[in-house]
């Protein structure tokens, strides 16, 4: 983190929420954010199972509007922005000037010449700072509402059956990446089928005023508050990379399986993310001991690799993790990983560990 | 609300330490660590020193070293945790204890209601 210990940690419009809901705050990204309630395994088993909602109020909010928003954003993602319509969300990249990645981001396409995004809350002072030295040769307007919008994440089975009661839309007809607006709980909210926990449900953009009145009615309906730990035991059994351990300045972005996010087309950097990466992720499970990030992996007892998020799946229980090894190293099955010293033998899986 | 039995002494890094040489973690260093998943006990016959690192306790979210209270020999681990290391969220005075030690010279502990004030 490039928080200064001097800084005061940021608050999201939740914050007294979740001090209500016994929430353990910890600084996150520059923010002061909850990473359980009741327990990271109880949290992770609601959204499995039933349904969770999450404070994503930290993510930053960038609008592109103008008659250039397309061609900028084709500029400075590697994915096809020209295949979104209004009403549809994408997932994109924002690749580096010299490789890398600044941010993996949501793009969601609001009407034609008008893009809202969503980028990672760590990254959003040098996201704005990347996008605002790209937008000049082209005619587009960037405004960072990042302080306007409330966003809840409301993800598992039950999602749409305990939703649907409270607001004036078919949700059943909204599928995968809609966009649109809404009426939930009475308030004008805007509705995403996105989310990143591997589960069904939707990311809710409220006005960050009304984000407290709205998180409060989810749970009277039966919503489980679930923290920063559930959330990255989900997303890391779903197999979704996470910037800052997957994805960085530096790490080759093909090294994970997501090459499906770099179009046939030219872009910042296209010439690095188009040569070939020396590095692949891959998925490693334990049968006991959890590995934890930038431990050595190993094959025959030299180091191939080192682990970028690990941690005991409360799905299948046992240790999993994902890990970077050098490519050519990537197809075997049985890798090494070495704990204080001691190397255990870790078996390699398909990602994603867990599929819905 | 976590409990602080009065009869045990507390390590500031969260061990207790009863007066047969039972080492555990407190019920508010459990409560902080969440979900226990797996815990690495040191071998018995070894001989520590007062803060050395000797065991590990591992939740979902992370890995935390656990420091000897007292210095002397180790003469039992607590075998059940290799199974089932919940015990140390759910009776971390009783079955979740982690080893016991010989004791040859405490390290500086508090009484109870010392690490009760230490950790409000």
């Amino acid at each position: 983190m490039n928080q200064s210990p001097t800084e005061p940690l940021k608050r999201t419009p939740l914050h007294a929420a979740h001090l209500r809901a016994g929430a353990r705050m910890v600084p996150f990204g520059g923010w002061d954010m909850p990473v359980q309630y009741a327990g990271v395994k109880a949290e992770h088993d609601a959204v499995r199972n039933a349904a969770g909602v999450f404070d994503v109020s930290h993510m930053g909010e960038f609008r592109v509007q103008g008659s250039g928003a397309l061609a900028f954003l084709q500029h400075v993602t590697t994915n096809d922005v020209s295949k979104l319509k209004p009403g549809r969300a994408q997932y994109n990249w924002l690749p580096g000037v010299s490789g890398g990645l600044v941010d993996d981001i949501y793009i969601y396409m609001v009407a034609p010449d008008e893009y809202l995004t969503v980028v990672n809350a760590s990254n959003i002072a040098k996201d704005w700072a990347h996008l605002s030295a790209h937008a000049g040769e082209f005619d587009v307007t960037l405004t960072d509402e990042s302080d306007r919008w409330g966003l809840l994440a409301v993800q598992g089975p039950q999602t749409e059956s305990l939703l649907q009661p409270h607001t004036d839309t078919d949700l059943s007809s909204r599928k995968k990446n809609a966009f649109f607006p809404a009426r939930l709980f009475g308030f004008d909210v805007m509705l995403a089928r996105t989310g990143y926990t591997g589960e069904d449900g939707f990311e809710v953009f409220t006005d960050a005023s009304e984000a407290e009145t709205i998180w409060d009615k989810l749970l009277a309906v039966g919503f489980t508050p679930a923290g920063l730990g559930a959330r990255d035991t989900l997303r890391l059994e779903a197999g979704f990379p996470l910037y800052g351990h997957e994805f960085s300045d530096t790490i080759h972005p093909l090294s994970s399986t997501y090459s499906w996010v770099v179009k046939d087309k030219t872009h910042i950097g296209h010439e690095h993310i188009r040569t070939a990466p020396t590095q692949t992720l891959i998925g490693l499970k334990l049968d006991r001991v959890p590995v934890r990030e930038g431990y050595p992996v190993k094959v025959g007892g030299e180091v191939v690799g080192h682990v970028t998020s690990g941690t005991s799946s409360p799905t299948f229980g046992h240790p999993i993790a994902m890990a970077l090894v050098n490519a050519e190293h990537a197809t075997l099955d049985i890798f090494d990983v070495e704990v204080r010293g001691k190397d255990h033998p870790a078996t390699r899986v398909q990602l994603p560990f867990y599929k819905r | 609300m976590t409990t602080t039995p009065t009869e045990l002494k507390y390590a500031a890094s969260h061990e207790w330490l009863a007066a047969d040489g039972t080492v555990g973690i407190t019920d508010f260093a459990q409560d902080q660590l969440g979900d226990v998943v797996y815990v690495e006990l040191p071998e018995v016959g070894r001989v520590v020193e007062a803060g050395e690192t000797i065991a590990v306790v591992e939740s979902v979210k992370t890995a935390s070293d656990i420091y000897a209270p007292a210095s002397g020999t180790i003469t039992a681990v607590n075998d059940a945790l290799s199974g089932t290391p919940e015990l140390v969220n759910s009776a971390p005075y009783e079955g979740g204890w982690l080893f016991k030690l010989d004791v040859t010279g405490e390290g500086d502990l508090m009484d109870a209601a010392a690490y009760e004030a230490a950790n409000n």
